[in-house]
């Protein structure tokens, strides 16, 4: 029953043009996710090389990233949409904050898990501390970085539906107007285009990691040889699933 | 801060505040007792059979990348419940939850050393008691790293419920928003972070009393 009303909604002619329409609040939902990855890869996966790279610092990333996830994305949306008094600003720094995380999660973990033995050699050739990181480290970390980057997505395509609340014109909308209208259709359509999209995205980004990850990573398969410590591996564990660590805010 | 000694001052805020608390806990909670039972069969079902396998996990990613708000919403429509019927919230979170652990479950089942299954067996264990003594409990390792992760995320999930009108703590959100009051929004972040610190720390103590072979004589599994 509902699900005739919410197809009834969703293939309206009327729902897809206008201020209101579908493609312009797909089209806002998509560039606030844009900016919010962006924005959090620039900070997380330098920070994410260097921890990975000098080791120093590890602990206190793995804690803090962990406490990071626990936050309520609602909580920290409304908090600094109070705060900064409205705008877009806020809430693009709270999807930041909530992407930043799982990117830095896997940035680390990747560098982490490159063979020992690898950077050994890397360094035995004579390569510079700078050279091993980029042409070593970086290329062998791609598969893990991109699955957190994967995490990052989808935890901000969730989250900007929920940021429909302090009136930014995402995806959320419908779900929410159609809630305080008591309108079903528009309630679960809105619903089904927010997991439509998210799953899409995910498809895509699924595909463009085949892509990036290097030819000879994809020939090696899975790596072999020695792990380095426990706690990098616990950690490569929850960023290479892509399913961990709530990416459905 | 003087904002927040006022709002937390009033008797009436505080009974209030621990009700969404209870309500909170009771959400975040029930879910993952369910999906433990529900992930140890399904986490069986892959490792016993494996063509069953592929499309259960594939199954299970694809419903872990819907987001949160649109299956609260997406729930009453396929199995007819009342919109707004908090049982909604329980059942998305008992998906995602079960989502999250059949994988790792089915792993772990998968990483028994066949010498162990074939002790077990060759001391006289029937399957049944085969997997609910031997194999399941050096499982538990494995399923409590995911029941870490699956009542983090929970509790913090739970909040957006408030969006479509369930109880918990997410109603500090709505309410504060809605009067431009930050206090009950700090006091709802504060309380979230500290119901998911110390879930986490009962879970972790709960597999140690699980798993006494794991600390004696300092060895790790």
């Amino acid at each position: 029953m509902i699900f005739a009303d919410a197809f009834g909604w969703l293939f309206d002619p009327v729902n897809w043009s206008g201020p209101k329409g579908i493609p312009l609040r797909v089209g806002v939902h998509l560039l606030y996710c844009l900016g919010a990855v962006l924005g959090a890869s620039a900070i997380a996966v330098p920070l994410g090389l260097f921890v990975g790279h000098t080791g120093r610092g590890g602990t206190f990333l793995v804690g803090g990233s962990n406490a990071l996830r626990a936050l309520p994305t609602l909580g920290l949306v409304t908090f600094l949409y109070l705060i900064a008094g409205g705008g877009t600003g806020p809430v693009l720094i709270a999807l930041i904050v909530l992407a930043i995380p799982p990117i830095l999660a896997g940035t680390y973990a990747g560098i982490q898990d490159v063979d020992r033995g690898v950077v050994d050699a890397a360094r035995g050739m004579g390569m510079t501390g700078g050279q091993v990181l980029w042409r070593v480290e970086l290329p062998n970390a791609l598969p893990l970085l991109i699955g957190g980057l994967r995490n990052a997505t989808l935890q901000v395509v969730a989250t900007a539906s929920v940021a429909a609340y302090v009136g930014i014109e995402t995806l959320g909308r419908p779900l929410l107007d159609g809630l305080r209208v008591l309108d079903y259709g528009q309630f679960v359509g809105g619903a089904v285009l927010i997991a439509v999209l998210a799953v899409a995205l995910d498809l895509l980004l699924a595909s463009g990691q085949k892509a990036i990850v290097p030819r000879g990573l994809r020939l090696a398969g899975q790596p072999t040889g020695p792990k380095k410590g426990k706690r990098s591996q616990k950690l490569v564990a929850t960023a290479a699933q892509p399913d961990s660590g709530g990416s459905t805010a | 801060m003087g904002d927040l000694g006022k709002y937390l001052g009033d008797a009436g805020t505080r009974s209030a505040i621990w009700t969404m608390l209870l309500e909170h806990v009771y959400l975040s909670l029930l879910p993952l007792v369910i999906s433990v039972v529900l992930a140890v069969v399904l986490g069986w079902v892959c490792h016993r059979y494996g063509w069953f396998r592929g499309a259960l996990l594939g199954t299970a990613n694809i419903v872990y990348t819907v987001p949160s708000l649109a299956l609260f919403a997406i729930i009453p429509a396929i199995i007819g419940t009342q919109v707004l019927d908090i049982n909604n919230v329980v059942i998305a979170l008992t998906v995602y939850t079960t989502a999250l652990l059949t994988r790792p479950v089915s792993d772990a089942l998968d990483a028994v050393p066949a010498q162990i299954t074939a002790a077990a067996t060759a001391m006289g264990f029937r399957p049944l008691r085969r997997f609910l003594t031997v194999e399941l409990p050096l499982a538990v390792p494995v399923l409590f790293a995911g029941l870490r992760v699956g009542s983090v995320s929970n509790i913090s999930l739970v909040s957006v419920g408030a969006l479509i009108g369930t109880g918990g703590l997410g109603v500090l959100f709505t309410d504060g928003f809605r009067s431009r009051y930050l206090a009950p929004i700090i006091v709802g972040i504060v309380l979230t972070l500290l119901l998911a610190l110390v879930v986490d720390g009962l879970l972790v103590a709960l597999r140690q009393w699980l798993t006494p072979w794991n600390h004696v004589r300092g060895v790790k599994a």
